[in-house]
């Protein structure tokens, strides 16, 4: 338990508005966009403006906060725990598309090849007997249905780039936590280069999927069109890959502050936050190159 | 009070301390007070929102036949009002309160995370904005249901990017809103306020928090994958392309059954806070009200497909979500006694809170009983998207989700004012509310028993007397509730005004009540002293 003399408690905050309008700005621009309306390139770009703004004065607050030494221990947990709690939602969010390609793969690809109940059953005979393509569905992964939606295509194979990319990334995991040692240590030097390798690495993976996806949809016929198939392989990398360059993105502002000279051994949480959140990412890599590409 | 230092004395930090100036103060509050109060009246703004919808659906079933609206804007109706009270009345509501006293109640100076705090409150209005502006689109808001079921969801013209964008901001507002809570509750803690010395509320909301957390991504990708199906060509719920519309409502349902008791686990907590004020007992079985509240948020993430008996599912799932569901019954009746034994031999007064409270545990006892009606499969495939279903689940949201809000609002209005409420007018929207709803709904057990559908704007003439009896129980539920608010800006411009205690013996009950009335803007800079946190936390009874 602790005293609460010095909670630190804002007196007040005009950040969070401005990202919030300017997030709604973008989705609604969004979605206008997705409607088919060209108006809402404006909503987009302005939002945007006002979430860089908005985004750059709240952390620069924070972290000049940080720095001024008004987080005591007690907000320090606070932080750590939200990070956490935040990392749980997550979890929770890839869960679902988990959840969608076992679902699918193990239960719904049967069924509709007329698994538990055979020819007779019902709803196969009522969906299906009447399609000539989809009268021998038979049960296989990967596939794109009965209706083989989105025409001819290969499967991603584990070996090769993707086996590559796993490398890549259980070493940027290495790389962050040998950053993280230089901190405590206070080699500042070490830091510095451990920080950059980490996110150049980050970088070459991303690189690495760019060409993977430009691969899929120029010469194997593999896209987010491709049956269901290619609608768990795209949305759950491609989910996985905004994560990585929020994460690379999010390491480039940390070293930003670490050339600054903030951080010290015992007042770090950013740099901490930045390295569970960079650590997700590389355990749900682990699970899609294994569930997605090998399996 | 002669032991207790008082907490308020200590006025000597550096921020300042009283609420910035002018209107702008709303907008860049960090202070959980204000938040909470933001919260309550935007709670209370959807909840006519969302009634004016109601009341256009009973308008239209008033008499069989198409009086005044299409049937496309019917089903645009029944889906809007379902989720605006869901996501802009009731969860907000809810979390006005756990602004507002979680902090008194725990003996903290705030929030954990107060600047987040105010960003979850104003994303959800901007979430609300972006749901609202569907129904001036070209084709209409969304009208498949609350629950978005595809394939006929997705045939909508334009709303389904906006409904999807609006869903994933109130889920961020949400997220955001339970980590804050969670983080409070484990982190800000008042020394010799330990776990289970918690007020109820205070662990429903953990829990409830905590459920937030592990549903609400679910709906976030589920709708995310909507939008893609609709849009960008995936093959998620489309069985050509190797994909399942039941896979989204297994989706949809693992969290919309833990949203269910998102609602009503708060409402728990505020009853148990209540009804041993007005019993003037300590809550009867503290220990185990935590436990049950536990086991309910458990079993509530294992039932999910009870809501799909009828779509289609291999025997043996149906088996286990027959009997999964029916083991929730045995938690919750855990509760409803504990509140019995609690009032058992107590010195019962009837102030509004309490009747509310009273309201709220005879209702919910039968939405409770007619939920285990709808859980045994060969009976739900009778009831099934009948009128049966709409009248439980309103006998549980309806009651769970504003009726004890309605008790906590009059419980602490004192509080939060300095002044009484009017206690007659209150009466009088009680005595309203709960006849109106109980004639509301009812018949529609009745009318569903006999076999009229749900989601329809007409209806076979032999539902018209049923019908007409839901429609003008309904007007009286709707309006009575301008008597609330008249009750609340009157008490809010004066009236008698209240002690720091407002209830007979509440001083035992809880800190907020060691506070004046109304609140400085800052309390418990400094942590009470343990010595009071025992004393107001005594929880164990003997019954003698």
């Amino acid at each position: 338990m602790w005293s609460h003399d010095s909670y630190y408690v804002p007196s007040k905050a005009v950040w969070p508005v401005v990202v919030v309008a300017g997030t709604t700005s973008v989705l609604a621009g969004l979605a206008n966009l997705i409607n088919g309306l060209s108006d809402g390139k404006l909503m987009l770009y302005a939002g945007s403006v006002f979430i860089v703004v908005g985004l750059t004065a709240w952390f620069r607050d924070q972290s000049i906060e940080s720095e001024s030494g008004k987080y005591n221990k007690q907000v320090d947990i606070s932080y750590r725990m939200g990070m956490a709690w935040f990392i749980f939602s997550e979890v929770m969010f890839f869960a679902a598309f988990f959840g969608a390609l076992f679902y699918t793969r193990y239960l719904a690809v049967p069924w509709l090849a007329g698994e538990g109940g055979g020819p007779g059953l019902f709803t196969f005979d009522f969906l299906w007997d009447a399609v000539a393509t989809a009268k021998d569905y038979t049960s296989s992964w990967p596939t794109n249905g009965p209706g083989q939606v989105g025409g001819h295509f290969e499967k991603m194979e584990a070996l090769g780039l993707p086996l590559a990319n796993t490398i890549i990334l259980l070493t940027s995991g290495y790389t962050i936590t040998m950053a993280h040692h230089a901190l405590i240590d206070d080699r500042r030097k070490q830091l510095k280069l451990w920080m950059i390798a980490t996110i150049s690495l980050g970088i070459l993976f991303l690189i690495c999927q760019g060409y993977e996806y430009h691969h899929a949809y120029t010469e194997m016929g593999l896209t987010l069109g491709a049956g269901i198939y290619g609608s768990t392989f795209f949305m759950l990398t491609g989910f996985h890959g905004l994560h990585v360059t929020l994460g690379t993105f999010m390491l480039c502002m940390i070293l930003l502050r670490i050339y600054r000279g903030h951080f010290s051994p015992d007042n770090h949480f950013a740099f901490e936050g930045v390295a569970w959140y960079w650590h997700f990412v590389d355990v749900v890599w682990l699970l899609l190159f294994v569930i997605v590409y090998w399996m | 009070m002669a032991f207790v230092t008082n907490p308020l004395d200590n006025h000597d930090h550096g921020h300042d301390h009283g609420p910035a100036k002018g209107w702008t103060r709303w907008i860049i509050t960090t202070n959980h007070k204000d938040i909470g109060t933001l919260y309550l009246f935007f709670a209370l703004a959807m909840l006519f929102v969302g009634g004016s919808f109601a009341l256009t659906i009973r308008s239209e079933l008033f008499q069989p036949g198409l009086q005044f609206v299409d049937p496309e804007f019917f089903n645009s109706m029944t889906t809007m009002h379902a989720l605006i009270m869901v996501f802009g009345a009731v969860m907000p509501a809810f979390v006005g309160f756990a602004n507002w006293m979680i902090p008194m109640m725990i003996g903290a100076p705030d929030m954990a995370l107060p600047r987040m705090n105010n960003m979850s409150f104003w994303v959800l209005v901007f979430a609300g904005i972006l749901l609202l502006s569907t129904l001036f689109m070209e084709g209409g808001a969304p009208a498949a249901g609350w629950t978005l079921y595809p394939p006929l969801s997705i045939q909508a013209a334009h709303n389904i990017p906006f409904v999807v964008f609006s869903v994933h901001l109130l889920g961020v507002s949400s997220i955001m809103g339970s980590i804050n809570i969670i983080v409070t509750i484990l982190n800000m803690r008042a020394p010799g306020m330990t776990l289970m010395k918690m007020p109820l509320f205070v662990w429903t909301w953990l829990i409830t928090a905590f459920l937030l957390i592990f549903a609400l991504p679910v709906f976030a990708a589920a709708v995310t994958m909507l939008l893609t199906d609709a849009h960008f060509g995936t093959s998620f719920f489309n069985a050509a392309g190797g994909g399942d519309p039941v896979l989204y409502q297994h989706l949809f349902w693992f969290f919309g059954h833990p949203e269910v008791y998102i609602i009503v686990l708060p409402a728990f907590g505020l009853v148990s806070t209540i009804v041993p004020t007005f019993s003037r007992k300590p809550l009867f079985g503290y220990t185990s009200m935590v436990y049950a509240t536990g086991s309910i948020a458990f079993l509530s993430m294992i039932v999910w497909a009870h809501h799909q008996f009828t779509v289609g599912m291999p025997l043996i799932a149906e088996l286990y979500f027959i009997y999964a569901t029916c083991l929730i019954a045995v938690p919750t009746a855990v509760k409803i006694f504990n509140w019995i034994a609690t009032m058992w031999q107590g010195s019962i007064t009837l102030e509004t809170p309490m009747l509310f409270s009273l309201g709220f545990i005879f209702a919910f006892t039968i939405g409770g009983f007619t939920g285990l009606m709808l859980a045994m499969a060969p009976a739900d495939f009778q009831y099934h998207d009948s009128y049966f279903v709409v009248a439980h689940f309103h006998y549980t949201l309806v009651v769970g989700g504003t009726f004890p809000v309605f008790a906590a609002a009059y419980y602490w209005l004192p509080k939060w004012t300095g002044y009484m409420y009017d206690e007659k007018l209150a009466k009088m929207h009680f005595w309203l509310s709960f006849m109106g709803f109980n004639l509301t709904f009812m018949p529609q057990h009745f009318l569903g028993l006999a076999g009229m559908p749900r989601r329809i704007p007409d209806y076979a003439i032999q539902f018209a007397d049923f019908n007409m009896m839901s429609s003008i129980g309904a007007f009286i539920l709707g309006f009575s509730q301008l008597i609330f608010v008249y009750t609340i800006i009157k008490c809010i411009r004066g009236g008698e005004p209240a002690s720091d205690e407002v209830w007979e013996g509440a001083q035992n009950m809880g800190l907020e009540w060691h506070l004046p009335s109304p609140p400085p803007y800052h309390t418990f800079e400094t942590p009470p002293d343990p010595q009071l946190i025992d004393r107001v936390t005594t929880v164990e009874v003997t019954m003698e």
